[in-house]
């Protein structure tokens, strides 16, 4: 046995699961399912999803986040997703990473989300080398002071997810869904959206990041592709997920509320 | 690692924030442990008073977490059980299950978590309490560490990283 192949032969396990356009709300609920019903790690990427949908954190408010009026106007899906974190806009510009781990197969790591994020910078850091003005900068990913990519965690007892919406492209017109946040990092300095990040294709083939972010976790796990059918694998289980689709009355009701 | 020392070794734990007629020692790793509550080792306390025992987290577990945005506390009249989750604190993107180090019925939740999230990062073992349990099984108390053993935790879990 090599070199190599020995201290593969070390490494945990990681099951890869690869979707193309799996609706966002469906990636969420087996996201959650895994996370809180598998013993196993798991590696999602889902190269873009469906249609433009908005994504909010557990505790996101829509009336303080949303520009309520368009989004019902557009009829714009609203998700809360049941990891923290803000909200983001995603499409079919958007690519998403997933990371769900045992504490125990990454035991440099504390279940704490900075130390949690810590490592994910690194790991991106890899998959990016070359690239300048990589950074976790106040917990985004940025070139410069630029964020593409927006990350968000869950950490149970012995298990966590680490998630990332990184912005491969977007519709400058889907930012304007969204309101100045409260609760900025400081090196925003109060920019708007479209100010403040950037999208990944002026930076790197979006098959090259796809590639290069699986090698940088192979570097950690050893990575077995998985077929994965997300509709059978999310209906057959009895897991209530706490990630769901807002009601059209309920967007409605936070409008009246702050009109 | 000597840089994470030296910060611990300089950041002052404020003693202020406790009451000084609760006891308490002042662990290495510079998170204040309370001596009449136990302890998980998922860093929750619970203090018994009479028939109803009141849980939080620990200093060491809000200042690892970050400063505490939101809290999700379940409805009283609920129940809980030894080690499984009954609600989750959101701090720094993260959402982090809080587990109950005991088993019984919910009687009380802190309400005053839902507009003053951070009072668990000021006041975790008072005014950051998060829910009140009539115990079901009381021996589930003796499985629980002492205030000198999850010192020994906390000091074990911060080195090996």
């Amino acid at each position: 046995m090599s070199i190599p192949q020995a201290r593969k032969a070390g490494l945990p396990l990681m099951n890869l699961v690869r979707f193309k356009g799996v609706p966002i709300l469906k990636q969420l609920h087996l996201e959650e399912q895994l996370l809180r019903t598998s013993s196993n790690n798991w590696c999602i990427i889902n190269d873009g999803t469906n249609i433009p949908t908005i994504v909010m954190g557990l505790s996101g408010k829509p009336s303080d986040l949303l520009e309520l009026g368009s989004v019902l106007q557009d009829q714009v899906p609203v998700i809360k997703r049941f990891t923290g974190g803000g909200t983001v806009v995603v499409d079919p510009g958007t690519i998403f990473v997933s990371l769900i781990c045992n504490r125990e197969d990454v035991p440099d790591v504390q279940p704490y989300p900075h130390s949690i994020m810590h490592w994910s910078g690194q790991l991106y850091n890899e998959a990016l080398k070359g690239i300048h003005g990589f950074q976790l900068r106040e917990n985004d990913y940025v070139f410069g002071n630029r964020k593409f990519g927006g990350n968000a965690q869950s950490i149970t007892r012995k298990r966590w997810i680490h998630h990332t919406s990184f912005l491969w492209d977007f519709e400058t017109k889907n930012m304007a869904y969204l309101k100045q946040p409260a609760r900025a990092p400081e090196y925003r300095l109060a920019r708007s959206h479209t100010d403040f990040v950037c999208r990944m294709k002026d930076y790197m083939p979006r098959s090259v990041f796809i590639h290069r972010t699986v090698k940088a976790i192979e570097s950690h796990f050893l990575v077995k592709p998985v077929d994965l059918d997300v509709d059978t694998a999310v209906h057959d289980a009895e897991f209530v997920h706490s990630t769901r689709l807002l009601m059209n009355n309920e967007l409605e009701e936070a409008f009246s509320i702050s009109t | 690692m000597w840089a994470s020392s030296t910060a611990n070794a300089l950041r002052v734990s404020c003693p202020t924030r406790i009451p000084l007629s609760l006891p308490f020692s002042l662990s290495r790793c510079f998170s204040t442990v309370l001596e009449e509550l136990k302890y998980a080792s998922s860093h929750e306390w619970v203090k018994l008073e009479g028939s109803v025992a009141t849980i939080g987290i620990t200093d060491h577990a809000q200042d690892h977490l970050g400063e505490v945005v939101f809290a999700e506390v379940p409805e009283a009249g609920g129940s809980v059980t030894q080690g499984s989750s009954f609600g989750a604190v959101e701090s720094v993107k993260a959402t982090s299950d809080v587990n109950s180090p005991i088993s019984g019925d919910i009687v009380e939740v802190n309400t005053k978590l839902t507009e003053s999230p951070g009072l668990i990062n000021s006041s975790p073992y008072e005014d950051g309490w998060m829910i009140k349990v009539k115990p079901s099984n009381p021996s589930e108390l003796g499985s629980l560490m002492g205030p000198k053993e999850y010192t020994k935790h906390c000091e074990e879990e911060d080195a090996s990283h």
